[in-house]
Order: C-alpha cells, then structure tokens, then sequence
C-alpha cells in the first residue's frame, strides 16, 4: 500500500521545496536509476529470448525445407512401386523398403497395443498405489526414453543369436518395446482423467470391475488412449537403430517375416551413407516420406485428442 | 439340500449365486492378466541389462574395469577400451546441453510469457511437432547441408577468434572437416531444442497465476517475473526436462552416426573427427565376429546403458518433485 501512495504524496508536496522534498527527490532520482536498469534488465532478457525464438525457428524450418526441396525431386510412382536399385543404376524406388516397414510397424503395432493398454488398466485401475506399480511406473518411464540402440543389442542377443539369422520378427520386437512404454504411459494418464463418479454408478448398477474397467473407463477415455496409440506409431516409424542388427535389409520384396526384411530407416541409413549418387536421391525421397508419415500421425492424433476435450 | 426340494425363489438365488462365482473369476483372471502385462515392463528392463552383462562379460573379464578408461580400440590385435567412445558420447551430448539449454529456456519463455495469444497455440505445437521429427533426418540434413557450410563459413571464424585463446584454443584447431564433435553436439542440439522447449513450457505452464499475477501487481517487469518467481517455482522440473534431453542426447544414434566421422582417433580439438557409443554400435556391430571385439560391443552398450538409466533416474525424480509441489498447491 505505502509504495502504491508514495508517488501521489510526492507529487503532491512539489510545489513546496522544503529540506525533505529535496531528500525525497534525490532518492526518487535514485529509484529512477534502479528502475531504468530494471527495465534494460528486462528488455534484454526478453530480446534474447525473442531472438532464442527465432534462431530455433529458422533452424527447424530451414531443416524442413531442405527436406521437402530435396524429396520431391525424387518423387515419383516409381518410388513407391519399384524395388530398391543396385549402385549407380537407373529408377528404382523404395517399394520393398515401404512394404517392409509397413508390415513391421503394422505387427508392431497388433501386439504392442493390447500389452500396452492391458498395462495401463493395470496401473491405473487395480495398482493404483502399490510399490509395485510406483516401480512399474519408474521404470516404464525410463524405457520411455532408453537408447533404442541399446534394444536393438537385447533384441539381437535374445533373438537373432538364437534363430542364427535376421528377421523381420525381431524388428517387430525391438519395436514393440520401444512402444510400449508410450502406449502404457498414455493409456495410465488417460484412465486416470475418467470421473470417479462414472465407475461408481457403473458398481452401483453391479457390474463386475472387469467390465467396470473395459466397458467404461476405457471406453470413456477411448481417444485418449487412441492418441497414445497414435503417438506410438509415429514414434516406432521413425525409429533406425534397432532395426539395424534385427531386421536388417533386403534388396527384394519380401512377405517373409521369418526373413531379413527391408524396412524405410535402414534403407535411408545405407543409401545416404553411400558414394552413390541415386542412393542419396532415394535417401532424400525416403526421409521426406518417413517425414511426412511421422508428423501426419502426430497430426492425427492430436485431432482424436482435441475431439475428446471438446467433448 | 437336494434340487428337486429347490422352491423358485431359492432357485433363483442360486441361479445368481453362480453368475456371481462366475465374475468373480473373470474379475480375478483380469485383474491378474493386467498385472502379467504390466510386470513385461519390468522384465523388459530387467532381461535389458542381464542379456547385455552376459554378452559383454568376456570382455569385462578379459580387460577388467579398466576397459572403460582404457584408449586402444585396436580390432585386429584384439585390444579394446572404450575410453574414445565414452569420451565422445559425453563430449557431444555436453555441448548440445550447452547450446540447447538457453535457447530452449529463451522459447519457452516467448510461449508463455511473450507471444500474442493467437500464436501461443500454433507456434506451441509446431514446437511438439518437430520435436517428433525422427533423428535419421537430422542426421542426414547434417552431414549433406549442415557440414559442409559449417566447414565452409562458421569452422573457419571460429578457429580465427576462439582458437587464438590461450587456454580454450586448442579446441578449435585442426582442418576444417565439417564433420567431427563438435558438429555432431550441434546437430544434437537441434535435435534436443524442441524437446527440452516443450517440457520447459509445460511445467512453466504449471505454475498458477495467482503468482505471476501478484508480482507483476507489485510492479515487477516480465524478466524479473520469470527469473524470480517462474524459474524457482518450476526449479526441479527444469531440470528434469534438461536432464531428459540429456538423456536423449547420450543414447542417439542417428544424428551423431552421420556427422561425428566415425574415427577412433582421441584428439583435444573439437573439430577431429571421433565416435560416440551409439555410432561405434551401428558402424561396428553388423561387421563384429564373435569374440572379443562382439563383446566389447556389448560391454559399451551397457556402459551406454548405465550412463543414461542414471541420468533419466534424476530427470524422473525431479520431475516427479515437481509434480508433488502442483499436487499441494491444488
């Protein structure tokens, strides 16, 4: 209150100059330094900040649009339709490649989500404050961000060791592990917004907790958990290092599981290591692709989730 | 009692006595197959670090403790250390946490305290979304675009300013490659900017008005706002978001594979060529024989492994605090 006053009551008393308004005056001379730094305090700090803003802009746009510059040069029907070339010939695409990552992601995705919402039932409706689950949850956020290369080494060790070859099985596995975790998390953060007064009237009216959980709760946060879901997919499509030591590659279209398999990253990964100048050319094409699956997901599933807060 | 003494009603109960037994077994068999589900986590992690000890243990055993400080990476001799990869693992994540962690700070101070509503929202979100830009493409945009200016324009500058230091400046010596550590942590940090940005922005997003409100009624100007009462309000989910982009950081493979030059070779200058953990793997892994040099592999990867299990630990933790201080405000 005393400092809000203070100005009036200068102002107030400046036509008399006596020996306590010249004092008052100094020190208001005084506060107008501090407060002419503040204000230099404050417009630096917030510039820099400004500028931070735009450096990270001009930065991430830039990396797109040399993206989007170099893909569509080499887009074409025959980027889709064609097997990936050998060195330094003509056409080709990255059929095998798109197929491959499809079916990986595809399965991927089949077993990850009933595991992973399976969890979050578990997390959030049974365990909800137990030891077990606060490690559960520790954990699973950990793995949220562990190294993926680090699963592909686990993947190679417990699966490809053992079955003496690379398949697109096991790729499917090391993704899956990479997708739980998202999927576990989200489907848990997602229950847990259901009303409380929902799975009450639901007992209420007898039903077992089971169909408690999965005809309502789950129900009710359905584009939640879509989302998850979503959000899963985009993040596994993108993923290179743990398909390198399990699926490998394979320079022709195969439905074979069982088998080396060719999937978009590794492709990308080899083709843009390489002297060959096609190769580069399909390596931007097929980075723009995964690109442009990856964000469309994102996309997508922030639309499921805006759905849901309008509701 | 026998069924045929049974009058109606008694049937009945009966009849819903059994319905009962019945979901209280499907209860039970449900609440158990969602906790088999939720232990694979556990086991995931748990099956992670012992098929990794496993496989790296000839290794651990042939070179001891001292295979993590030890230089030699000599494939055909069969000696190997990991100090070049482990040096360069932290080298590169240290310089992105250096560059990223300001300019992060300063966006996610523009998102919430700076930008005109409207645009909070789609500047937001362009934010997530290039954070969900899959690393290969960082990675190649810096070997084919980014390495080649950098060699170009900004090597050069640097080694006429910072390089003429007496202490700092060896570095920045050496020829002017394009690619090498000091790309590679650049490149990093463009990874981690929109990461880190958007989880600064989301726990300054926590902090409740009422705060801001009365030290802005008390006459403060925006910076000290953020810097006084924003800034120790959000301390532990801070951070937790920069130590999660360090943990990032440390277990990428991509971006660093392209631009780091793939050398074993340990040198003072940022500018040489290196190796981190993750790009030795993929370089190395597919062409490694069984034995000791496999081994090896494996015993980096954990060595990898330990590294970020203790660094995401803390994020975790702090965020975890910071979540519990939102919880008692509310």
């Amino acid at each position: 209150m005393s400092t809000s006053s203070s100005p009036i009551s200068q102002q107030e008393s400046n036509p008399t100059l006596s020996e306590s308004d010249l004092k008052m005056q100094s020190k208001a001379s005084f506060n107008l330094g501090i407060y002419a730094k503040r204000k230099r305090t404050n417009i630096i700090g917030l510039s820099l900040s400004m500028t931070a803003m735009t450096i990270g802009l001009v930065f991430l746009l830039w990396i797109l649009v040399i993206l989007f510059f170099k893909g569509f040069s080499s887009f074409s029907l025959d980027l889709l339709m064609q097997k990936t070339p050998g060195p330094d010939s003509e056409g080709g695409g990255l059929g095998n490649a798109i197929l491959g990552s499809l079916m990986i992601v595809i399965s991927c995705t089949l077993i990850s989500t009933p595991i992973g919402v399976l969890a979050g039932i578990y997390l959030s409706e049974y365990g909800k404050t137990s030891h077990f689950s606060d490690v559960t949850r520790f954990l699973n956020d950990i793995m949220l961000s562990a190294p993926s290369i680090v699963i592909g080494l686990f993947v190679y060790a417990l699966i490809v060791v053992n079955a003496k070859h690379f398949s697109g099985w096991a790729g499917t596995v090391a993704l899956t592990l990479i997708a739980i975790p998202v999927v576990v998390r989200t489907t848990e953060n997602m229950l847990s917004l259901v009303p409380v007064s929902l799975r009450e009237a639901a007992f209420a009216l007898g039903a077992p907790k089971w169909k408690v959980s999965f005809s309502v709760v789950l129900k009710a946060a359905r584009s939640g958990v879509m989302t998850g879901i979503l959000l899963a997919l985009a993040r596994v499509s993108g993923e290179t290092a743990p398909l390198l030591f399990t699926a490998l590659n394979n320079p022709f279209f195969s439905f074979d599981m069982n088998a080396p398999m060719a999937n978009l990253p590794v492709v990308i990964f080899q083709f843009a290591m390489s002297p060959y100048q096609n190769w580069v050319d399909l390596a931007w094409g097929g980075a723009l692709l995964i690109t442009l699956a990856v964000l469309g997901l994102n996309v997508l599933a922030r639309v499921y989730f805006r759905e849901k807060v309008a509701n | 009692m026998t069924a045929s003494t049974l009058n109606p009603l008694e049937q009945s109960n009966n009849n819903q006595l059994k319905r009962l037994k019945i979901q209280r077994w499907q209860d039970y068999l449900f609440e158990k197959a969602t906790l088999l589900f939720a232990t694979t986590t556990l086991l995931a992690l748990l099956g992670i670090i012992i098929s990794l000890i496993i496989s790296a243990w000839p290794a651990l055993s042939t070179f001891g403790i001292s295979f993590f400080y030890t230089i030699e990476w000599d494939i055909i001799n069969s000696e190997f250390g990991g100090m070049i990869a482990i040096f360069g693992t932290l080298v590169t994540a240290l310089i992105a946490i250096l560059l990223a962690v300001p300019l992060s700070f300063g966006i996610a101070v523009f998102l919430t305290e700076i930008c005109p509503k409207q645009l909070r929202r789609p500047l937001g979100t362009a934010v997530e979304l290039l954070a969900a830009v899959p690393s290969i493409i960082y990675g190649m945009f810096g070997l084919f675009i980014f390495a080649p200016l950098f060699a170009e324009y900004v090597q050069p500058v640097l080694a006429a300013t910072l390089g003429q230091l007496p202490l700092l400046g060896i570095l920045f010596t050496g020829a002017f490659n394009g690619i090498g550590i000091l790309a590679a942590g650049l490149i990093l940090a463009m990874m981690i900017l929109p990461f880190i940005a958007s989880v600064m922005r989301d726990v300054f997003e926590i902090v409740p008005p009422i705060l801001k409100e009365s030290a802005y009624g008390l006459g403060c100007t925006t910076w000290e706002v953020v810097t006084r009462i924003v800034l120790p309000y959000t301390k532990g989910g801070v951070v937790g978001g920069i130590m999660l982009g360090l943990g990032r950081a440390l277990g990428e493979t991509m971006a660093v594979t392209f631009v780091i030059g793939n050398a074993h070779k340990l040198s003072p200058s940022l500018f040489s060529p290196g190796n981190s953990i993750a790009s030795t793997l993929a370089n190395e892994f597919g062409e490694a024989e069984p034995g000791l040099h496999y081994s090896s592999l494996f015993a980096l990867g954990l060595a990898l492994f330990i590294i970020t299990f203790v660094v995401l630990s803390l994020a975790k933790w702090m965020l975890i605090r910071a979540e519990a201080k939102k919880g008692m405000q509310s």
